[in-house]
């Protein structure tokens, strides 16, 4: 049987996806591959001459203590975040899966911040947390704590992770709550019956249920984490104090722009590129096959 | 096992009101059928018993406790709903076990009961399964097993064999019915089938826009209906109505033909009488210009219109009949078989 349209004429299908092809050449695979070319490449500094250099780069990378440190650095965080944020928007969305009056507004104002662009997140955070005029120092003082992210690393980690897993709650919360809200209720009622509390119920039969849901946004949180809080992090720390911020993408952005080292920045660029390609693949691989009850 | 009583029992959905002061006896070991058409309250009542729905005013009684208050898994009871609602992710024996699991009962104990109510149904086969991997019948079985195994003192059914198969759900019925006599467990089964109603229920109580219509033994409800929704409800094909006028012991129909009766009542009526209690009779009060024949094997349906007037019939014969379209054919209908209903209140008159 068939199951697509057929044209007859043979040139409107490729000018239809045209487009799409255009724009997959000029901004996805062109910079890429200018990313791998340029990733062979050692520039000097005026950027007068460049030299091929085949793999020098990357060997570079992986013999560099700041450029390792960094990739440690990036895996916490990720995980951090993502736990952070998932586990939040698993609580909210429990909460207001039960809901009954005002679900509507309440889910509107939980979706709001992921509106709001990276960097005012950001902004958002420092005003908060600043070490003078923030409102959280203020309080922390009370307690005998000094706060002061731009000194104190740990504290400038924490306040970043928590910036962006923030921002990613809404995200999250969406899919969560699509997840809980697509199981049958009387599933639900059959576990009151069979004598599960709320929690219980909860853990024994929701969170099963939306594992696939969990697996999905554990891949998209980590890629969030991984290469979409550049904006968060310039603006809440620009990488600092010494580094103690400095995931990877951030790293590729300080080094190429700031250090200058365009060959040195292409190669952690196509590193980032690696890993994307090998997320997605895990998400395509398994997310409908492993996950499954 | 549980006597049941609701008292007075309301229940509103904001400012409506969805059942009206519903009232029942159920004794202990009883089956009753709750049937009704669909939007008619029947499923609200079972889950304000099953203390899924509140209840907005009324008592319900499960032994001689007040359960209004209590949640559903302090009622003691078990549901086999529409749709199964098995636990997707566990296999057949997690879904039996998890209520025991959670009441606590020993592992021993947990297996020699999986394995009891496994054997009495016959999914022992299937234990390791899950729901996914069997059809239809089997997760039947396995949601009336994961109900008996915690040998609760109510079972509560949903209208559980309407995603079933016409055989399968004859076959199921049947199963249902058998067990329910070997516990000896009080049910409340729900359903808008008539001919399930019938063969399940020891009592039936039938519903109607969130009233009680009728509350009986099936062969009531059939020889005696107290109204005309009962009256058209129970029985396939449904009763025929004619209205008419009562008069000295007659009843004249809108065609001017009368037919004796034993009623002394006078005014507006309606005259009821089964398709199968209509016996051809050519001298028959009863004339009827037929339509069409339907042969079912057994008997013969036949549809048509009284002579002169605008009411549809039907008659069901026995045996093979075919007359043709327009032939006029006259049937008599014994004392016995007449139902009469006051045209104003629907309700049945009584002699």
């Amino acid at each position: 049987m068939l199951k697509r349209v057929h044209f007859t004429k043979s040139w409107l299908p490729f000018a239809l996806v045209a487009p799409q092809i255009a724009i997959t050449l000029i901004f996805f695979i062109w910079p890429a591959t200018q990313a791998v070319y340029q990733s062979f490449l050692i520039e000097d500094a005026f950027g007068l001459s460049t030299e091929f250099v085949w793999f020098e780069n990357f060997q570079y990378l992986f013999t560099d203590e700041i450029y390792l440190n960094s990739f440690g650095r990036t895996i916490f965080f990720s995980a951090a975040v993502a736990f952070i944020s998932m586990s939040s928007a698993l609580i909210l969305a429990g909460f207001a899966d039960r809901v009954i009056r005002g679900a509507t507004v309440y889910r509107t104002l939980l979706i709001w911040p992921y509106a709001i662009a990276p960097v005012l997140a950001g902004a958002l955070w420092v005003f908060m947390f600043n070490p003078t005029l923030g409102i959280f120092p203020y309080f922390l003082e009370f307690f005998g704590y000094d706060w002061n992210h731009y000194l104190n690393g740990s504290q400038a980690m924490l306040l970043v992770i928590l910036a962006a897993a923030w921002k990613q709650i809404a995200y999250n919360f969406l899919f969560y709550l699509a997840a809980m809200q697509a199981i049958p209720r009387s599933i639900i009622e059959a576990g009151a019956i069979d004598g599960a509390s709320p929690i219980r119920r909860f853990w024994t039969l929701v969170f099963p249920l939306i594992s696939p849901t969990t697996f999905f946004l554990l891949v998209i949180n980590a890629v969030y984490a991984f290469f979409e809080t550049f904006g968060i992090v310039h603006a809440v720390t620009q990488g600092g104090p010494a580094n103690a911020t400095t995931i990877l993408v951030y790293k590729v952005y300080n080094d190429g722009f700031v250090g200058l080292d365009l060959g040195g920045s292409a190669a952690q660029s196509v590193i980032l590129m690696i890993m994307v390609i090998f997320m997605t693949i895990i998400q395509f691989r398994y997310l409908e096959k492993k996950v499954q009850y | 096992m549980a006597t049941i009583s609701l008292k007075d029992l309301v229940k509103n959905y904001g400012k409506v009101e969805v059942l009206h002061h519903v009232e029942g006896e159920f004794h202990d070991g009883e089956f009753i059928v709750i049937v009704g058409p669909s939007g008619c309250g029947k499923s609200t009542l079972l889950r304000m018993v099953a203390g899924l729905e509140t209840v907005t005013s009324g008592e319900i009684f499960i032994g001689d406790k007040m359960v209004n208050n209590l949640e559903p898994a302090d009622r003691d009871i078990a549901m086999v709903f529409q749709n199964y609602a098995l636990y997707p992710h566990m296999t057949v024996r997690e879904n039996m076990a998890y209520g025991l699991k959670l009441r606590k009962f020993s592992k021993s104990d947990i297996e020699r009961r999986v394995q009891e109510a496994a054997t009495i149904l016959e999914i022992q086969d299937y234990l390791d399964r899950r729901p996914r991997q069997l059809s239809g019948g089997q997760r039947q079985r396995v949601a009336m097993g994961r109900a008996i195994v915690r040998d609760p003192q109510v079972f509560l059914f949903d209208e559980p064999l309407s995603n079933l198969d016409a055989k399968l759900r004859v076959q199921m019925r049947l199963e249902i019915k058998k067990l329910q006599r070997k516990l000896g467990v009080t049910s409340i089964y729900v359903t808008h089938d008539q001919v399930e109603a019938m063969t399940l229920g020891d009592r039936l109580m039938v519903l109607n826009g969130g009233y009680v219509e009728q509350f009986g033994t099936p062969i009531d409800l059939y020889e005696k209906p107290a109204s005309i929704f009962v009256a058209g409800f129970i029985g396939s094909p449904s009763m025929n109505f004619l209205p008419g006028h009562l008069a000295n012991a007659h009843i004249e129909l809108e065609n001017g033909q009368k037919i004796p009766t034993t009623s002394v009542q006078q005014g507006d009526a309606i005259f009821g009488v089964r398709p199968e209690h209509m016996i051809v009779d050519e001298n028959g009060p009863i004339e009827v210009v037929t339509d069409l024949c339907e042969q079912l094997g057994a008997n013969t349906l036949v549809h048509g219109v009284l002579k002169d007037g605008k009411t549809g019939i039907v008659a069901s014969i026995q045996g093979h009949w075919d007359y043709e379209p327009g032939s006029v054919l006259g049937f008599n209908v014994l004392p016995d078989n007449h139902h009469l209903f006051d045209k104003e209140t629907q309700k049945r008159l009584e002699n």
